[in-house]
């Protein structure tokens, strides 16, 4: 039998059901997988051996009737941002470690309820502030690929590089995890994987542990479009339990993979050229463009005045909420409480001073900040308003264009430990993320390319508030014309 | 030591006049079974932590949805107070750390509430009315409750009330004296149980209100009033969660000679948050101003704004009940009723039904007074009130009826009553069993007479001299006649006999 590990979600999925081999056999082969790779890798968190081969008997015993959902039998990893019940969920971070939550996230239990196997939890950055995952308490995932001539150890993005990484070595056939401002397209593009953050509003936020309210959306880590396509549709769904659930329904967006993209018309936006973006980005997003004029698209220089607003503004708005969000870890009711206290105010003050890491801490301390008496006007409403401003760039150009090409990240993964010391540099990264999660827009990132030390490369797409379809439909023209077909070396 | 009088719009110091000026924040617990936000049930008297949800508990990745009849109920309420209906509401979150706040934040509506400007008419004690503008209503969250005393070294916090809805009524600072502030909460109250929307009990906690208290030198209220400058006004202290008519007076009573001292001795108010002592009857300091929290109020991203549809609104007013006022309005035109009268049987709803069910094709006026003199005290005295009434209103008819038919006088209609209301039957059973049909054979009277003037000849004689003489006589017959006579028959044949 040939490695199932390097099936493809749909692969995986299509051979299950034709029963070319089974969910136990094809999950005992990630977990042995894992257990080799993962004391190098550190991608899980925790590994839910047992649970994954209950899943899995339990899945070839619905394809023996000819039940089954459409992901039955497929072992996945979970981000440990959703709240999985019976199984540790600690959002990466020494708050939450121990957490057990009584209950199941919205996105999981659509998962379970198509016939998912879970293999573990991911890891991530805590409570998913920080691109290069070094913000876990678990410690920094490594990316399981390196540059040429070289063996640093490279972050694999974040916040969920646990995911990507996963996805990337064959640890999983695919990876739920949540972008805020890129923490699905940056890790995905760092691992020559795909990711999609879809429309605000797609994927429910119930059981998900919150970062930013308005910007947090769940979305899949694959190995392609297709299976991107595939997984995110099972995520999605319209949840009562969610104020902010979009009560539409979800479309079959396999159907879009594979469509021709003739007549469509691409827009790339000039502002999303960069002080000191590297050489060998702009030459891989002008290759993009080059491949989609090939294949029929139409293409529209545009402009998005307001971009390089848009950095400044998540990070007064993620944080902002993000200190109200993190307030209820308190030492209270569940998670980490300070052992020596000498006042009510010194309880909380000493459990959330040992409970969270120096990145969250910041974000909070500047999420007060900018709330408080005196500042809110000057920082938080304005940066609503420059928001509303980022959101009406968009609107303006959708009359123009169907889908907008950029660049997903400004460079390819970096080493571990590059941009520790300065937090501005790290929040770089986001730069052409952060635009559609302020904007409530779906965002694809495909890989595309390799730079110069044979690092994935990846181009992002962005479409229509609700069209993930035309999203689905280039990043598949996209994939297709590049024919990444690289893989890292098996050096673990 | 100055002085005050709970129902005079000025106070004499030591060195002038002043005026006290006050503007009330009353919290009404929604009439709703479930909480605003969780879907956890509400209720009183459940064991600690048993009506508690993941969502009211702050758990990771719980999320709130608003629940609808916590809304609907804020509207009836708005409507109830004339006030503006705001189509577009919006959540802020208030944040701030205490073990009884589980999200770390209280879900409230600081920069657009459901509803804006109302006016609410309040009946003073001396049937005058005087309004109070409202400035605003919003929906918020209650918060959990702490135990201290379970534990020499420990507390313990029960959440069942924790995410529990409240409307909060804020007043224009438009109240003048202790009363005004007593009738105008027992006016909102009124409106409230009448709408259905809050329960209206204070003893539970589920009415409540944080006083703002100012003073400032007489005639300075006026200046405010005619500039909108807060300049003429003092400084304000808000005393927290009151929750009797008479502790408010009490706290406010006190908490006027309070700031009157301080400023009279050359000092200055300090804003602060006080609280009411009922036992010591003093308001003592919370916390000021300048320690005052921060609460970095900013709209909760996990909410949408609150959009209501014109016709939903429109639905909610068509069903809204008769309120107070108009019902005052027209049991005075209906019934002719006195505004006394009216005022008294509205302050509850099941009085003024109780009335108008009793009062159908019978003297008004008299069944009015029977229902709030006879009935009430009864009940007030057994601790009930209209909603609890064993005796049916039909009883109350059948018995005025037989006062405006002779069949028994006014005086004997308080006997029947204490049968009828010990359960005997109907008045006019009781008067059949007890044999207390009024004797209007003039016969009878005539021969009671006789024998009285016989058996008193000399007031007889004197009555002639002394005509106010002739109410013994009336006495000695109704005493005669067992009082089943009827008084005007009496009357006649006696003045006939004694030649009056």
């Amino acid at each position: 039998m040939s490695d199932l590990t390097k099936l493809t979600l749909k692969g995986a999925v299509d051979g299950l059901k034709a029963k070319d081999f089974t969910s136990a056999e094809i999950t005992q082969a990630f977990l042995t997988k894992i257990e080799a790779a993962n004391p190098t890798l550190n991608a899980y968190v925790e590994v839910t051996a047992d649970k994954a081969m209950d899943m899995a008997r339990a899945s070839d015993a619905r394809i023996a009737t000819g039940e089954g959902g459409v992901l039955e039998g497929a072992p996945l990893g979970i981000k440990d941002l959703f709240c999985t019940e019976g199984v540790q969920t600690t959002a990466g971070s020494n708050m939450l470690r121990g957490f057990v939550p009584p209950y199941e996230s919205t996105v999981t239990a659509n998962l379970w309820r198509d016939g998912a196997v879970m293999l573990g939890k991911l890891n991530m950055d805590e409570f998913a502030m920080g691109s290069s995952n070094e913000t876990s308490a678990f410690g920094p995932v490594k990316n399981p690929w390196k540059s040429t001539g070289s063996n640093a150890d490279l972050t694999p993005g974040g916040s969920s590089g646990g995911s990507a990484s996963a996805v990337a070595a064959d640890l999983c056939l695919a990876a739920t995890a949540s972008d805020t401002g890129g923490s699905i397209r940056q890790p995905a593009a760092f691992t020559g994987t795909v990711g999609i953050k879809p429309t605000y509003g797609r994927a429910s936020r119930f059981g998900m542990v919150a970062f930013a309210s308005s910007l947090d959306q769940a979305g899949p880590i694959t190995k392609t479009v297709e299976d991107a396509a595939l997984l995110l549709q099972s995520m999605c769904s319209f949840d009562a339990k969610d104020s902010t659930s979009l009560d539409i329904p979800t479309p079959d967006w396999t159907q879009s993979v594979g469509k021709s993209v003739k007549g469509l018309r691409i827009g790339v936006p000039r502002e999303y050229v960069v002080d000191g973006m590297p050489a060998e980005i702009q030459s891989l997003w002008d290759q993009g463009v080059a491949w989609l004029k090939d294949a029929g698209c139409e293409i529209v220089e545009i402009s998005l005045p307001h971009t390089k607003y848009a950095l400044p503004t998540y990070y007064i708005v993620a944080p902002a909420e993000a200190s109200s969000n993190l307030a209820r870890y308190d030492g209270m009711r569940f998670g980490h409480r300070a052992d020596q206290f000498s006042s009510l105010d010194d309880l909380y003050a000493t459990s959330r001073a040992e409970g969270f890491g120096k990145e969250v801490q910041r974000r909070l301390t500047i999420g007060a900040y900018v709330l408080s008496a005196g500042f809110y006007d000057a920082y938080y409403v304005r940066a609503l308003k420059v928001r509303r401003r980022i959101a009406e760039d968009f609107d303006n150009v959708w009359g123009q264009v169907d889908a907008i090409l950029t660049p997903s990240t400004p460079s390819a993964a970096f080493a571990l430990g590059d941009k520790q010391i300065d937090p501005l540099t790290m929040y770089l990264n986001d730069v052409f993320t952060v635009t559609t999660n302020l904007a409530g827009l779906p965002g694809i990132s495909v890989p595309a390319g390799v730079d110069s030390g044979g690092l994935p490369l990846g181009l992002q797409v962005i479409g229509k508030a609700l069209d993930e379809a035309t999203v689905f439909q280039v990043g598949a023209a996209l994939e297709r014309a590049a024919g990444f077909t690289a893989k890292p070396g098996q050096w673990w | 030591m100055t002085d005050t009088v709970p129902n005079s719009k000025t106070i004499k110091g030591r060195t002038g006049d002043w005026e006290i000026v006050m503007g009330l924040e009353i919290h009404a617990q929604v009439a709703s079974k479930a909480k605003l936000f969780s879907g956890a049930a509400v209720g009183f008297g459940a064991g600690p932590n048993e009506q508690v949800s993941l969502v009211d508990a702050g758990f990771p990745g719980m999320l709130p949805t608003l629940n609808k009849h916590c809304v609907e109920q804020a509207v009836k309420t708005g409507l109830g107070l004339r006030a503006q209906i705001n189509k577009r509401s919006q959540f802020d979150r208030k944040n701030y750390f205490y073990p009884d706040l589980p999200t770390g934040y209280q879900i409230s509506q600081l920069y657009y509430p459901i509803v804006g400007e109302g006016v609410v008419e309040v009946e003073a004690e001396d049937g005058s009315f005087f309004n109070v503008g409202i400035e605003r209503l919003h929906l918020e969250q209650d918060a959990g409750k702490l135990i201290h005393d379970l534990s020499p070294t420990e507390s313990y916090v029960d959440l069942n009330r924790a995410g529990t809805a409240l409307m909060e009524i804020v007043s224009r600072p438009d109240l003048r004296t202790p009363d005004e502030a007593v009738a105008y909460v027992k006016k909102i109250r009124t409106i409230l149980i009448y709408l259905g929307t809050c329960d209206g009990d204070m003893e539970k906690g589920n009415l409540r209100a944080d006083v703002n208290v100012s003073v400032c030198r007489a005639g300075n209220y006026d200046k405010f009033k005619q500039t909108g400058d807060f300049g003429y006004l003092g400084t304000r202290c808000e005393i927290k969660n009151v929750n009797s008519f008479r502790f408010i007076s009490q706290a406010i009573q006190y908490e006027a000679r309070r700031q009157i001292e301080i400023l009279e001795d050359g000092g200055s108010i300090t804003q602060e948050t006080r609280l009411y002592d009922p036992t010591a009857g003093e308001t003592r300091s919370m916390r000021s101003k300048e320690e005052a929290q921060d609460y970095r109020y900013f709209p909760d991203p996990d909410l949408l704004p609150l959009d209501l549809e014109e016709a939903w609104i429109a639905e909610i007013k068509a069903s809204l009940p008769e309120l107070p006022d108009d019902k005052r309005k027209r049991l005075m035109a209906d019934y002719g009723l006195s505004q006394y009268d009216a005022i008294v049987l509205i302050s509850e709803q099941a009085k003024a039904d109780y009335f108008e069910a009793a009062a159908k094709g019978r003297d008004a006026k008299l069944v009015a007074n029977w229902v709030t003199n006879e009935v009430s005290a009864r009940l007030a005295a057994d601790g009930k009130d209209f909603s609890e009434n064993p005796l049916p209103a039909a009883h109350v008819a059948q018995l005025v009826e037989l006062i405006e038919t002779n069949v028994i006088s006014s005086k004997i209609a308080k006997e029947v009553f204490d049968h009828v209301w010990n359960g005997e039957g109907s008045p006019a059973e009781v008067v059949e069993k007890h044999g207390l049909k009024q004797v209007t054979d003039t016969g009878a009277i005539e021969k009671a007479v006789d024998e009285i003037i016989a058996a008193n000849p000399d007031k007889a004689a004197a009555v002639a001299e002394k005509p106010q003489a002739l109410g013994w006589f009336v006495g000695q017959v109704m005493k005669a006649t067992g009082g089943k006579a009827n008084p005007a028959a009496v009357n006649d044949i006696l003045k006939a006999k004694l030649g009056l």
